[in-house]
């Protein structure tokens, strides 16, 4: 993704921590091996130095016994996943055309957020909007609302609107009174009705940018992958689709990328005749949509090489 | 007209002797309650999956308990608030009880919420970390003030009786008793400023409460008026339901004056004038209640949008049976019983109350579930046990739990305070000797 790259490396929350041990940038690949080294500790330094970058650009030598990890501190995490990405705007555009219900999307997404097995952030419906219309696929990820709902009527500011457009939520917070999944017009939201019971792997400080691990009794969405696009990646969904169908990128850039191709994402709108879902409920989504023409799969492929219980919940799709 | 020394004879046998029956009903009721605190546990300790409750329908029997006793309160609001401020006569041997409704509803009715939120133990990040663009912010504003508010306009009533029941020699109670007679009248002795006061105090706090009452229903409504859910993204949700909870306020004073009338004897307090009146107030309100649901639903069966479209398809198919009771039913047969004077026995209005009351709890099922279960985008799932509510036993408990508290409330205030206003009365009686 090589807009994102561009940009340059968007390791602010990093930074701030290193900020306070006053370690320079560099230490964040060494912390792993001076771990165990403390500050201010009797024992005899090991002579021995490594040079650094200060986080004001300068070359520094330290003390290799003087490096230690910088600790990931949940405050820290959660005040700067509340921030977002300085200078971006993500959008994501959906190409109806390509999708047959592969569901890796769904697959990765799962796999990647820890999700307990019947939760499903990406959601896959076959929708037909009149029986004289046709039959499509539809991948439907959190719309990521530049006016979004839930987040006008959360009473405690668990969910949040951040300046690069990510909508989250903080588990920590979230009371689980599940007004936003009534507000949100698009079904988006999950409920942790039972304890999720996921391991997390040991170490793993909460963030809302991961939402790991889900919280019983607080709500749940897709996140656009916050943690993977601070590391300037692409989200799960978009680079584990074989087909291509998910385009991810930032509307400022004006450039989307579905990993193998990166277009122009005006350029796309106008030629595809792009559209957003419901665009009557004005909540103005940062997902948009293009419409199934000139399909690469006939609808009916999507329901091939799937399980029964896959297919079973479409069996009374049709039109509405 | 009773002199105070007849209506103390007349009312407080109640608070002197309990019979057996008295603590065999209370039983009950108590272990209906433990049956609740079972299931409570059972849900704190398992989760929300013991409850019928799943992704598309998120709120279930809990919100519409809520909102139900939310408007039961309507009754204090209505009967004592406005009625007082009309120097409505006849209002005077019901005053209380209306009051009482009120207080122990709002006490009642927020509980449904705590058993509805995921995280019961972060209740106090409602206060914590306040976002008043929720309209779930301005409930919890709206209902502790009406819950303070109606509080002190029921004590402000009780002032005076409490401090004729301190100095009733005769009393037959434990010490106690009288010690807290003695405390709770603030050592009122009814001198003409006190008087005066009390009476001006009671008059704001009667234009108060019906305000506040009126704000907390609208708050209420547009929680789901504010949501762009088919079905609840209504203009006219805020009056309907205020309307609705007067109809409901009014009809459980109706059931609960037939119960007291029949248990403690009050039949030559509360008489039939009584009945009439009250149901003649809830046949009116009946029919502004009925045309408020009219016109509600002809606007969305008449139109060609979509979801309102299924949403009535909806209603009118798998929930028909409900539909039909909850709204024509629930409306028109207690304005029958009522509108014709042959039909006007105390019993016959009483049962047109309980229709009216059950219906009402019907037509606010009516409005939460099915909405919920009409989505925009259509339920695909794979869990086909989810897509449908039901609620379940622990659902079920929860909210008997939630009546058997509402009547333990009552019989333990009726052991404390008389059920039937004796400074009240007292007045009465003077005004009437004056003309």
């Amino acid at each position: 993704m090589k807009e994102i790259e561009e940009n340059g490396g968007e390791n602010s929350s990093r930074r701030n921590f290193l900020k306070k041990v006053g370690i320079g940038v560099g230490a964040v690949s060494l912390a792993g091996i001076a771990g165990t080294s403390v500050i201010g500790s009797n024992k005899s330094k090991s002579g021995e130095k490594i040079k650094l970058l200060s986080p004001d650009g300068k070359l520094v030598e330290v003390d290799k016994d003087d490096i230690k990890p910088a600790k990931e501190i949940v405050a820290e995490l959660k005040s700067e996943a509340r921030k977002g990405l300085q200078g971006r705007k993500f959008v994501m555009v959906i190409d109806l055309a390509k999708c047959k219900n592969a569901r890796k999307c769904v697959e990765a997404c799962q796999e990647g957020h820890m999700l307990p097995k019947d939760h499903e952030w990406m959601k896959l419906y076959l929708l037909q909007d009149d029986h004289t219309t046709a039959r499509y696929w539809f991948p439907r990820p959190c719309f990521h609302c530049d006016k979004p709902m839930c987040v006008s009527v959360c009473p405690v500011g668990a969910t949040y609107k951040r300046d690069d457009g990510i909508v989250l939520i903080d588990n920590q917070r979230c009371i689980g009174c599940k007004f936003c999944m009534t507000g949100c017009p698009y079904s988006v939201r999950v409920f942790n009705w039972k304890d999720p019971e996921v391991k997390v792997p040991p170490g793993q400080a909460y963030n809302p940018e991961t939402n790991i691990p889900p919280l019983e009794g607080t709500v749940g969405k897709c996140i656009f992958c916050a943690d993977k696009l601070r590391n300037n990646e692409l989200p799960r969904c978009v680079s584990a689709c074989p087909m291509g169908v998910l385009y991810f990128g930032d509307l400022l850039e004006d450039t989307v990328t579905n990993g193998n191709e990166t277009v122009r994402f005006s350029k796309l709108m106008t030629d595809r005749a792009g559209y957003r879902f419901r665009e009557d409920l004005g909540t103005l989504p940062s997902v948009y949509y293009l419409p199934p023409t000139g399909r690469s799969f006939p609808v009916e492929s999507g329901l091939e090489d799937t399980d029964e219980s896959v297919k079973g919940r479409y069996k009374n799709a049709g039109p509405r | 007209m009773p002199t105070e020394k007849q209506l103390l004879q007349d009312l407080t046998p109640e608070i002197e002797k309990t019979g057996i029956r008295w603590y065999i009903t209370f039983s009950v009721f108590f272990l209906v309650f433990c049956v609740g605190i079972y299931a409570l546990i059972q849900q704190i300790d398992k989760g929300h999956i013991v409850t019928g409750m799943r992704d598309n329908v998120v709120w279930g029997l809990y919100i519409v308990n809520f909102i139900f006793f939310m408007g039961l309160s309507y009754a204090g609001a209505l009967i004592s608030g406005v009625l007082h401020l009309f120097h409505t006569g006849w209002r005077k041997p019901v005053i209380r009880l209306a009051e009482l409704i009120t207080v122990i509803s709002l006490v009642i009715g927020p509980f449904f919420i705590f058993f509805c939120i995921g995280r019961l133990d972060r209740l106090p990040f409602l206060v914590m970390y306040p976002r008043i663009q929720s309209p779930i912010t301005w409930d919890v504003i709206a209902i502790s003030t009406d819950l303070v508010g109606c509080f002190m306009f029921l004590y402000l009533s009780l002032i005076e009786d409490f401090a004729i029941l301190r100095d009733y020699n005769d009393l037959d109670v434990s010490p106690w008793k009288k010690k807290v007679y003695k405390v709770l009248s603030l050592g009122y002795t009814g001198t003409e400023k006190e008087k005066k006061i009390l009476k001006n105090a009671r008059n704001v706090m009667a234009a108060m409460i019906i305000a506040i009452a009126i704000i907390v229903y609208s708050v209420l409504a547009w929680i789901f008026g504010v949501t762009l859910q088919p079905g609840w993204h209504s203009t006219i949700f805020g009056p309907y339901f205020v309307i609705a909870a007067v109809f409901s306020g009014t009809g459980l004073l109706i059931i609960l004056m037939w119960i007291y009338r029949k248990i403690y004897h009050l039949e030559e307090y509360i008489t039939k004038r009584h009945f009439v009146n009250v149901g003649v107030l809830l046949t009116v309100i009946a029919a502004f209640y009925g045309y408020f649901t009219f016109s509600d639903y002809l606007t969305k069966w008449y139109g060609s949008i979509k979801m309102d479209s299924m949403l009535i398809d909806k209603l009118f198919h798998d929930y028909y049976a409900l539909f039909i009771f909850a709204n024509y039913v629930g409306i028109l047969l207690p304005c029958i019983i009522i509108a014709f004077p042959k039909f006007r026995t105390i019993r016959n209005i009483t049962i047109a109350a309980v229709i009216a009351v059950t219906a009402l709890w019907v037509n606010r099922y009516i409005i939460v579930i099915p909405t919920l279960e009409t989505p925009f985008l259509p339920i695909q799932d794979t869990r086909p046990d989810w897509i449908q509510y039901s609620p379940t036993w622990i659902e079920w408990s929860l909210t008997l739990a939630g009546i058997s508290v509402y009547g333990m409330l009552f019989m333990l205030v009726s052991k404390i305070a008389p059920i039937i206003s004796i400074s009240e009365m007292k007045e009465e009686d003077k005004t009437e000797i004056m003309k």
